[in-house]
């Protein structure tokens, strides 16, 4: 429930009343206010600076310091107000916070003081409202990339007991730390440049033999080109083995953009070597020898710009891709309106559409090689609109990637914006669980509350020593886990169950007993056991979460035994029906039998006696219901495939 | 004369259109019509409404003074206005019922608290209709429930009006509800409503025959006492 509009809820109570003369069944007993004091002022003194508010204002969030009795721990006697020690700027927007329901970030605050004071004060970050959120997340993302960069520089220190591999692997990634790792990444990178250069030169033509036409250098110097692109292709093969071997997860690595950058760059050499000198595949060893560009490809290793310029484009890919769209877009328009306009001129070059397309392209990216120019009007009014088009269209994306190239070269990170991305959507599934959490937190104090009603009803008669100690202990308990405000809420929707017959279940339940249409014979059963199976997993965990749960459930069938009875006999309708397998003399045993026994048989017996909700049953079912319950195995199965 | 084949009348169609549309950047060429209209939504938000003094609030209704303060200090925090419409109302009243939908219910409640019919719910009638629902007597109480189910206030419920009503509190109830809601459930209901109330059985229940029937019932009458300790 919204805290905000906690005010409002005597009217919502009040508005029940619509309900009551249309209900069916009695209301349950409304929650009383044990101490009803009126609401009185708090002063809470946050360094010297005074604020007061309502005490009514704090107790909205009770799983926060100031809404809890932790503050208690900070009274002060003397002057009777309460004391912190913290700074009074951010306690602002903490006071705020509770006035208002909306957590704001102050911008000109720093990041770590805030959220040291929202730590302190039990604040979780996530409920920042949407206003300021994205700051606090950009401030926040900020300084965990300072505190990542600065440990970064005090990676030198040299750490003792490393192996070999992981020496090398270090060497490999850092070559600053020792000189060798330095010698070889200077060599490597000597080998990349003569191999770059020496695939360039394999092409110049250098003849000089006087009555034949110019040859490539590569064709003349056949020998020589041979040995030096051998010797680069040794160093690189040397080099990914060793790379390979000192990687501490060679899978990988293996799947690394730099060693698929490595194979391909060796990948034409060896081929070459097995394919022989035949005239039919010469025309696909040719294309192989293309690749032998990649190996330009190794200095990304040696260049952090190109790093982060590889990575840019990859962030950008959404723009990139818009871009690519748009231009798509406006070639395929243009030219079709080019070609038609000049389809009438004679010796027109546009001769089709996808003629037309290397005539868009050159002229809206403002090349205009010539060779295609529109000579009808027509062609000429829609060429220069398509010009001037071009222009716009390829401006507008630019800047973008602009920026995000001069944030992440400044910011020297990588692999941001995956991490806000997973914190994204972890903030999302808290916020939904919050929201849920308000008709799930009806269910759950629905049990309890109905446990602590049926231990209040039952009165001294039946009482054993055992459920005199646990229906105290529930009292306690209930009293300190749900305030005021909630059990009247948690009244009010119950009445609103009584008034039409049915109950509130959560979202896994009804669609388990949607699915299944034949729990109906089982009524009484199957709906509780699930319904608390699906809120809380599995029978098995919540009987290790709450070990106090068997304690519960042996007094409570022991005591609606006869009350159930009675309640028949005087109602027409009957308000809590259980189901009782043991016999009263018999709880204890069972009840210490449940403690010892093995999980299957604790489960099984746990789900069959928890069953105390109030759903109203004609008392014609009520003797069937028992008569079925020595039917075991199937009703078991039942209930097995529903918590599933 | 020009020879002016299709496209090339397009084309400079096209050319005077730009041509228009620079002239209207230089603010030579003032399009027809286009009324800026977007002003005036700001003058309505800013409606006050301050409601009577607390003497005259204490005297009319039956609650104290500390009690009318806590009323306000919660109504003006959620309507800073001083009024509620009705989709506020809404909005409020949706926030206790996460489950389900309770439009149609809060629409029903609006009806009710708006005494004068002016669409807006003032403080002045928030405290009315509380006062009499927390501090009104047994007969005062089922007064204003039939005020609430009858719809066009006509001095009887028909069987619709009650359907109506029974739809709008089992829709609060939302989809997962054990047992599965059925479709004829408030139909159901109704049924049984008008079978209880309907003394002389002519299919509408009268002022007379609804606080008859209701003093008869004894689950009503001790659910009556609830609203005694609301505030």
């Amino acid at each position: 429930m919204a805290a905000g509009v906690a005010a409002w809820l005597p009217f919502a109570r009040a508005a029940a009343i619509g309900w009551m003369p249309v209900a069916n069944l009695p209301m349950p007993v409304a929650p009383t206010e044990k101490n009803k004091k009126q609401d009185e002022l708090i002063v809470l003194n946050v360094s010297g600076r005074r604020f007061q508010t309502w005490k009514n204002t704090l107790d909205r969030y009770p799983d926060t310091l100031l809404g809890s009795s932790e503050k208690e721990f900070f009274y002060n006697e003397e002057t009777k107000e309460y004391f912190f020690d913290r700074d009074p700027d951010v306690f602002r927007s903490v006071l705020n916070f509770y006035r208002t329901g909306k957590l704001h970030y102050p911008r000109y605050e720093c990041i770590l003081s805030y959220d040291e004071e929202l730590a302190f004060f039990g604040i979780v970050p996530e409920i920042i409202g949407d206003c300021c959120y994205e700051e606090y997340k950009d401030r926040k993302r900020e300084n965990a990339e300072r505190l990542m960069d600065d440990q970064e520089d005090n990676k030198d220190s040299k750490l003792p007991n490393m192996t070999f591999r992981e020496t090398m692997w270090r060497a490999f990634e850092n070559p600053q730390t020792s000189t060798m790792a330095l010698v070889f990444y200077y060599v490597t990178g000597f080998f990349i440049a003569v191999s770059v250069m020496t695939n360039v030169v394999e092409t110049v033509p250098c003849g000089s033999v006087p009555n034949q036409k110019e040859v490539p250098c590569g064709e003349r110097y056949t020998v020589a080109f041979f040995c030096m692109d051998t010797a680069c292709v040794m160093i690189f093969t040397v080099e990914y083995l060793m790379r390979l071997f000192a990687a501490p997860n060679r899978y990988r690595f293996m799947r690394s953009v730099m060693s698929i950058i490595d194979v391909v760059a060796i990948l034409p050499y060896y081929i070459g070597l097995v394919m022989t000198d035949n005239e039919d595949v010469s025309g696909a060893f040719v294309t192989l020898r293309v690749f032998r560009v990649f190996r330009i490809f190794k200095f990304s290793r040696h260049s952090q710009g190109l790093r982060i310029l590889g990575y840019t484009l990859k962030s950008c890919a959404s723009e990139l891709g818009f871009l690519l769209f748009s231009l798509t877009m406006a070639i395929i328009i243009f030219a079709t309106v080019m070609f038609y306009a000049e389809k009438g001129s004679s010796s027109s070059k546009f001769t089709s559409i996808p003629a037309s397309f290397w005539y868009t392209i050159v002229t809206m990216t403002t090349l205009g090689y010539g060779d295609m120019v529109p000579k009808t009007i027509a062609g000429k009014i829609f060429g220069s609109i398509c010009s001037l088009s071009g222009v716009l269209v390829i401006a507008l994306p630019v800047p973008v990637i602009v920026s995000n190239f001069s944030r992440i070269y400044h910011q020297n990170q990588r692999a941001d914006k995956r991490r806000a991305q997973k914190v994204q959507k972890a903030r999302l599934a808290r916020i939904r669980l919050t929201k849920t959490e308000s008709s799930s937190a009806f269910l759950h104090s629905k049990r309890n509350g109905l446990f602590n009603e049926a231990l209040e009803l039952t009165q001294l008669p039946y009482k054993m020593s055992l459920s005199e100690q646990s229906s105290t202990k529930e009292e306690q308990h209930l009293g300190k886990s749900s305030s005021l405000l909630e059990s009247q809420h948690h009244h009010l929707l119950h009445c609103l169950e009584k008034t039409t017959n049915h109950e509130f279940v959560d979202e896994q339940y009804y669609q388990q007993s949607y699915l299944e249409g034949g729990l109906q014979n089982y009524p009484q059963r199957s709906p509780s056991l699930s319904s608390q199976d699906g809120v809380t997993g599995t029978c098995c965990s919540r009987r290790n979460k709450k070990h106090n749960t068997p304690l519960r459930n042996a007094s409570g069938p022991a005591h609606m035994q006869p009350l159930t009875h009675t309640q028949t006999h005087n109602r027409g309708l009957q308000e809590l029906s259980t189901i009782h397998i043991q016999p009263l003399s018999t709880s204890r045993s069972s009840l210490n039998m449940r403690i010892d026994e093995p999980a299957s048989l604790n489960c099984q017996s746990s789900q069959i006696t928890t069953a105390i909700i109030s759903i109203p049953t004609p008392p014609v079912t009520t003797p069937e219901g028992d008569a079925h319950l020595p039917t075991g195995p199937s009703h078991q199965n039942v209930v097995k495939v529903s918590a599933l | 004369m020009l020879n002016l084949d299709g496209l090339e009348i397009i084309a400079v169609l096209v050319v005077m259109a730009l041509f228009i549309k620079v002239l209207e950047q230089f603010g030579m060429f003032e399009p027809v019509g286009g009324e800026d209209s977007i002003e005036d939504d700001f003058e309505l938000s800013t409606v006050c409404h301050r409601p009577e003094s607390m003497d005259k609030l204490e005297e009319l209704t039956k609650f104290t003074k500390k009690e009318l303060q806590v009323l306000y200090r919660g109504f003006k925090n959620e309507c800073p206005s001083g009024v509620v419409n009705e989709d506020n109302f809404k909005t409020i009243y949706s926030q206790f019922f996460p489950q389900g939908d309770s439009s149609m219910y809060a629409h029903f409640l609006f009806e009710a608290f708006d005494t004068n019919k002016n669409g807006s719910v003032s403080f002045e009638d928030f405290v009315f209709g509380l006062s009499i629902i927390l501090r009104g007597t047994i007969n005062d109480r089922l007064n204003w429930a039939f005020n609430l189910y009858d719809l066009n206030k006509d001095g009887c419920i028909t069987k619709e009006e009650m359907l109506d009503i029974m739809k709008s509190i089992y829709d609060m109830m939302g989809k997962c509800t054990y047992p599965t809601m059925q479709e004829d459930a408030p139909l159901e209901h109704v049924e049984s409503f008008f079978q209880k109330m309907d003394q002389n059985k002519d299919g509408v229940v009268t002022i007379e025959e609804f606080i008859e029937s209701c003093k008869k019932d004894e689950n009503i009458m001790q659910s009556m006492q609830l609203f005694d300790n609301v505030i």
